[in-house]
């Protein structure tokens, strides 16, 4: 069959869908195909791991603005085991952070940023009727969902679940309880990452509409296409590693424990009781986890920052009524920032003892990674200048993101360079630092993007009294949730203190914010009420807009709203670039890329 | 509604959507055993003393050339699809199936034959290695299996129904299996021989 018969019988097929609707409830929500519907699937069900994870988080701020105090509330649900009388054990305070951080990270953020986004908006914006593997979609969800599921299980076995944080460090990763889980549920999830990142990349490459050149693609789709190159070569090895993990605790291997390693003046020996270091090779080597780890985690942290840039640059685009300014250079950095994430790992373990030639070369890789970063946002944040913009909801969020992002990326300079790192290492800082990133930064785009690709969605808009509620509540809170942490971390206070660092009693001008954060943790939580009170309510009764309502210039807006199974009315062909607004001499302030030339 | 390029090649990349699924699922399995031989490289350069000869040479090497029979029967199950040869192909992917059971029972050989000495995979770093490479390379082997058992059972109904793109699956577990080949081409001298 060759290409013009295939766009001819499409519009053929779409009536055909439309006439038999004989799909029934399981094939068409639940074990659907659409990536319409994956991509809803993704984004509800990682919204409600984000909303989990933060109340993780708020439990904690609890904790440590009131350490020893019962927690009010939930104190008494929380079982005995972890919190006798209401009171948070320290064990129990591990087992919160280390799954704060795993469920913001692979069952949050990047679900909701690729899983959800990706899936719904990406094949829109290519003009594709579907995903290139329908079927590896849906897969791709549901190995997603039973990975959620066995970290979510993790907290009801015998002992927790994993408590040796995100970075799961041996040889306290292999001798402490839980972690078990957490490894079965990693290698779903990492499963999950692959299906999709294989998908994603198909998609783009073989299933663009005619005339959407690389060099037309929306900034967003590019970001979605480097994005999946690192799931695709980033995860395998930290699979790797999770099975030698696994192996370790399962089976007695002594991958990543030393020999003669001495825990409570006992040798250490893993779960299986067997003595590590056994005759025959040398022990294990607690360093290979940690690079391992990170030649994945630190191409993660791009995973979670760049979609965020595609759909702040779709936004700013759309209500700045201008052209992105730069979109080449923008193109270029992104596909710079993909490859050069994966030669910056070492930059995590300055402290490790690894040798100043290796902290040379990674601080000088880092440094580099930082220019293609500043390029991004300062083409961003140039394309604002002498445009008359709209100040809609989404691009409050996405306004926000640019100095939000702009403080997280500057205060990771002092980290990437050594001989600050020393200082400021495991520090408060730190902590600061990757959440202004990833709260007020990614999180925040996500917002925007929620917002924005709504009425696509649902066919309804959002209110928008309520999103600015919902935007001023959150700008204000979580800088003050996270600015303290900087400076808390200038004063030398560690993290992971389950006391709120009660050594540093003498200083109480830096305990005194523990006290702030939390209460401004607590007051963000509430400000995320009117956002869920606007999605529910939009849904069903929010204001109906027809296929275009930003009158935007990306292909997703020709598509009715919602689109139907099959996405588009008829075949969609692109004209020309992605950001032609303002075109003098046109007739609107918008010429839509799937608008004919008038001769 | 029909995905494009599913079965025909698209002109400007010149791909069919599965043949570029398979080179970027390969391109991670690459990933995983690369960071797996690193690992190898890092705690045996880091160990005092790393035992040598341990292993049966003669059953891996054995078993080297049955991968390697079992490429160029694959390669020759898709060829003799691609001439039309029908029963050809149902003998040459079924000769390939059944290498790879072989393959896989001298592997129980083996394995059984350590079980019994003790050797555990928590005996030594060695040992724990070479367990640990060996089986996540004898699921490879495993998988291919199951996706040839499909073909050379429900699967082949398709040849009726849509012959190309039954060729092309063919071809693309013929990748598939050809990268399984590899690693172990890498695997046995780094285990076996080194």
């Amino acid at each position: 069959m060759d290409n013009v018969a295939t766009l001819g019988t499409a519009a053929h097929e779409h009536a055909h869908d439309h006439a038999h609707e004989e799909l029934g409830f399981w094939r068409k929500y639940v074990f659907s195909q659409d990536h319409k519907v994956i991509g809803i699937q993704y984004a509800f069900t990682s919204l409600l791991f984000l909303l989990f994870g933060f109340g993780l988080m708020m439990v904690m701020r609890y904790q440590l603005a009131y350490p020893g105090s019962p927690i009010p509330l939930i104190g008494n649900w929380l079982g005995s085991a972890n919190a006798p009388g209401g009171i948070m054990l320290p064990e129990f305070y591990n087992q919160l952070g280390a799954m704060h951080g795993t469920i913001m990270v692979f069952l949050g953020v990047v679900p909701l940023a690729v899983g959800g986004f990706g899936n719904f908006v990406m094949p829109l914006q290519i003009g594709a009727p579907d995903m290139a593997f329908p079927k590896l979609n849906m897969m791709s969800y549901w190995v997603y969902f039973v990975g959620g599921v066995v970290m979510l299980v993790s907290f009801f076995m015998t002992g927790g679940a994993a408590q040796s944080g995100w970075t799961s460090y041996p040889p306290l990763a292999v001798i402490s309880p839980g972690q078990t889980m957490w490894l079965i549920g990693m290698i779903f999830l990492i499963t999950s990452s692959l299906l999709g990142s294989v998908n994603f990349i198909v998609t783009i490459v073989q299933l663009r509409a005619r005339g959407l050149t690389w060099m037309r693609l929306p900034f967003f789709v590019w970001a979605q296409f480097v994005t999946s190159f690192l799931l695709l070569l980033a995860f395998p090895p930290l699979e790797a590693a999770g099975v030698m993990q696994l192996m370790d605790r399962v089976a007695g291997t002594s991958f990543f424990m030393p020999s003669g390693l001495v825990v409570s003046n006992q040798v250490a020996t893993s779960l299986t009781g067997v003595a590590t270091g056994a005759v025959g090779s040398g022990g294990g080597n607690p360093l290979l986890w940690q690079h391992l780890f990170w030649f994945l985690a630190h191409p993660e942290v791009y995973v979670l920052i760049l979609p965020a840039m595609g759909i702040v640059s779709e936004v700013i685009a759309n209500n700045t009524r201008k052209p992105l300014w730069g979109y080449r250079a923008l193109v270029y950095s992104v596909g710079f920032l993909g490859f050069m994430s994966f030669i910056v790992w070492a930059h995590h373990m300055f402290m490790t003892g690894m040798g100043t030639t290796m902290s040379a070369f990674f601080q000088t890789t880092t440094m580099i990674i930082s220019i293609p970063s500043v390029v991004i946002l300062t083409a961003l944040l140039l394309s604002l200048w002498g445009a008359s913009i709209r100040f809609t909801t989404p691009m409050l969020f996405a306004l926000a993101f640019l100095p939000m992002f702009g403080i997280g990326g500057l205060t990771g300079l002092p980290l990437g360079l050594a001989p600050s790192d020393i200082h400021l290492h495991d520090t408060y800082y730190v902590i600061g630092h990757f959440h202004y990133v990833v709260a007020p930064g990614t999180i925040f785009a996500l917002f925007a993007g929620i917002y924005y690709w709504f009425p696509k969605a649902t066919g309804r808009q959002m209110n928008e009294l309520l999103g600015r509620i919902h935007f001023w509540g959150s700008f204000v809170c979580i800088n003050l949730v996270f600015a303290p942490m900087l400076i808390q971390g200038l004063g030398g206070m560690n993290r992971r203190l389950y006391d709120g660092g009660m050594q540093y009693a003498l200083n109480a001008d830096l305990l005194k914010w523990n006290v702030v954060i939390g209460m401004a943790a607590w007051t963000l939580g509430l400000f995320q009420l009117p956002f869920i009170i606007n999605f529910i309510m939009s849904i069903k009764w929010g204001k109906p807009v027809d296929n275009n309502p930003w009158e935007a210039t990306t292909l997703e807006w020709s598509a009715p709203s919602p689109p139907g199974h099959g996405n588009f009315l008829t075949e969609p062909v692109v004209y020309r670039g992605p950001y032609e607004y303002s075109v003098p001499g046109a007739a609107q302030d918008f010429t839509p890329q799937f608008e004919p030339e008038r001769a | 509604m029909n995905i494009p390029y599913t079965v025909e090649v698209r002109p400007d990349t010149g791909l069919a959507n599965g043949k570029l699924g398979i080179w970027l699922f390969l391109a991670s399995e690459v990933m995983l055993f690369g960071a797996l031989f690193s690992s190898y490289i890092i705690l045996r350069t880091g160990s005092i003393h790393w035992p040598q000869g341990e292993l049966n040479v003669w059953l891996g090497m054995v078993n080297t050339f049955i991968l390697i029979g079992s490429s160029v029967t694959m390669v020759m199950a898709w060829a003799s699809l691609k001439l039309n040869d029908w029963g050809k192909h149902r003998l040459y992917l079924i000769l390939t199936f059944a290498l790879a059971g072989i393959f896989l029972v001298n592997k129980y050989i083996e394995y059984a034959d350590h079980i019994t000495r003790g050797e555990y995979p928590s005996h030594s770093t060695f040992v724990a290695m070479y367990f640990t490479l060996t089986g996540l390379h004898g699921l490879h082997i495993l998988g291919g299996m199951v996706v040839m058992a499909y073909f050379i059972g429900p699967g082949k109904k398709m040849y009726q129904t849509n012959r190309e793109q039954f060729v092309n699956r063919i071809e693309y577990t013929g990748l598939y299996w050809h990268f399984v080949d590899l690693v172990w081409i890498f695997l046995f001298p780094v285990l076996y021989l080194l």
